[in-house]
């Protein structure tokens, strides 16, 4: 995956981590054609990511569900200025979670993002990863949308606790 | 925190950034919006936002990053700097060298009533510029000091937040597009490929 996004011309690779980003992470860092950025809420991850844009740079936003939450406004910079936007999220509150505080967030991460006006592509299986992740590439350049790759919990498996 | 009682905000920022044409400027929300779009006429090196309040910091880091060819600006308000103050701590771990960061502390919420922001309290935004490890952290607070403030942001060598800290006048409205996405295809369209 960190190789197909490497190869569309993605070099700002924007997280507050996750496990399930936990390989991506380390990819981004030991790159030194990339630039992997920490960031201390998701939403800096947003406006820089529309930065890049008006760099002609590549970003892309790896999140948990947790964190879209403190995305929503800053949304409105990508929709209201028609920027393409590629976010990754890994998503709890889903298929068998153990955790109850998981659940309030994980459930409204579609809804919310579909209206700040993203496309939202869920990946249930691991074959559906790459095939999901480059559908989403395309659909942001040359497409000009901004989607939400959401890698599920059946995916990546529930916490036990 | 102390404040210029002899500062006015136009002729301050004029002179604080006296070579407009040659940066790429990302302005925030409100007043340092209008201030953005005066000093470059509204200009295709201008990205003014006027919403995503919290967001000007993270987009002038993100654009440094995509053109380190190009001296980039950001010019913000106390307002917006205290809704994600993380903002500083996160280009503080980039530091890129091109980025520098001119916050307009006038201490109030400029369009909304001029109510006090934390400036006003105490809460000092150079100190946590420097808190956050940005090298060049200073205030402006008198006239003296116009020229320290003009020559740190012209400093292209490493990452800079200069403080402008004056009491607040009444917004002097300037008029910029606020067509989002015709305002990114200037501002891209503007910008040479990178070298």
């Amino acid at each position: 995956m960190y190789q197909r996004l490497r190869e569309a011309g993605y070099t700002q690779f924007c997280y507050v981590p996750d496990s399930g980003h936990r390989d991506l992470i380390e990819l981004a860092h030991e790159d030194a054609e990339a630039i992997a950025i920490p960031l201390t809420t998701e939403e800096e991850g947003v406006a820089i990511v529309a930065g890049a844009d008006l760099g002609r740079a590549r970003g892309v936003l790896l999140m948990q569900s947790s964190g879209v939450g403190n995305t929503i406004n800053m949304l409105s910079l990508i929709q209201h200025c028609a920027f393409p936007f590629l976010t990754l999220v890994t998503l709890r509150g889903d298929f068998g979670e153990q955790n109850p505080w998981q659940y309030a967030m994980g459930r409204a991460v579609e809804p919310a993002l579909e209206a700040m006006g993203l496309i939202t592509l869920r990946a249930e299986r691991p074959d559906d990863v790459v095939p999901s992740v480059e559908a989403a590439i395309g659909m942001v350049n040359p497409g000009g949308r901004a989607v939400a790759v959401l890698l599920t919990q059946r995916l990546l498996g529930a916490k036990k606790f | 925190m102390p404040r210029s009682s002899d500062l006015r905000r136009t002729s301050a920022l004029a002179e604080l950034v006296d070579d407009p044409a040659r940066r790429l400027i990302v302005s925030g929300l409100g007043t340092a919006a209008f201030d953005a779009a005066r000093l470059t006429d509204d200009g295709g090196n201008l990205f003014a936002i006027d919403g995503a309040m919290g967001a000007a910091v993270s987009v002038g880091l993100g654009l440094a990053l995509a053109r380190p060819d190009r001296s980039v600006l950001v010019i913000t308000g106390d307002g917006e700097v205290l809704m994600n103050v993380g903002a500083l701590a996160t280009a503080a771990v980039q530091a890129p060298a091109n980025l520098s960061i001119l916050c307009i502390d006038n201490g109030v919420w400029g369009l909304t009533g001029a109510q006090a922001t934390h400036t006003s309290h105490g809460a000092d935004l150079t100190a946590i510029a420097a808190g956050c490890g940005i090298a060049t952290a200073l205030t402006v607070a008198s006239s003296e000091e116009l020229a320290q403030g003009r020559a740190a942001l012209a400093d292209d060598t490493q990452l800079t937040f200069v403080r402008l800290a004056l009491e607040p006048e009444p917004p002097e409205p300037y008029p910029f597009d606020r067509d989002g996405a015709a305002i990114r295809r200037r501002f891209r369209d503007a910008l040479a490929p990178a070298r």
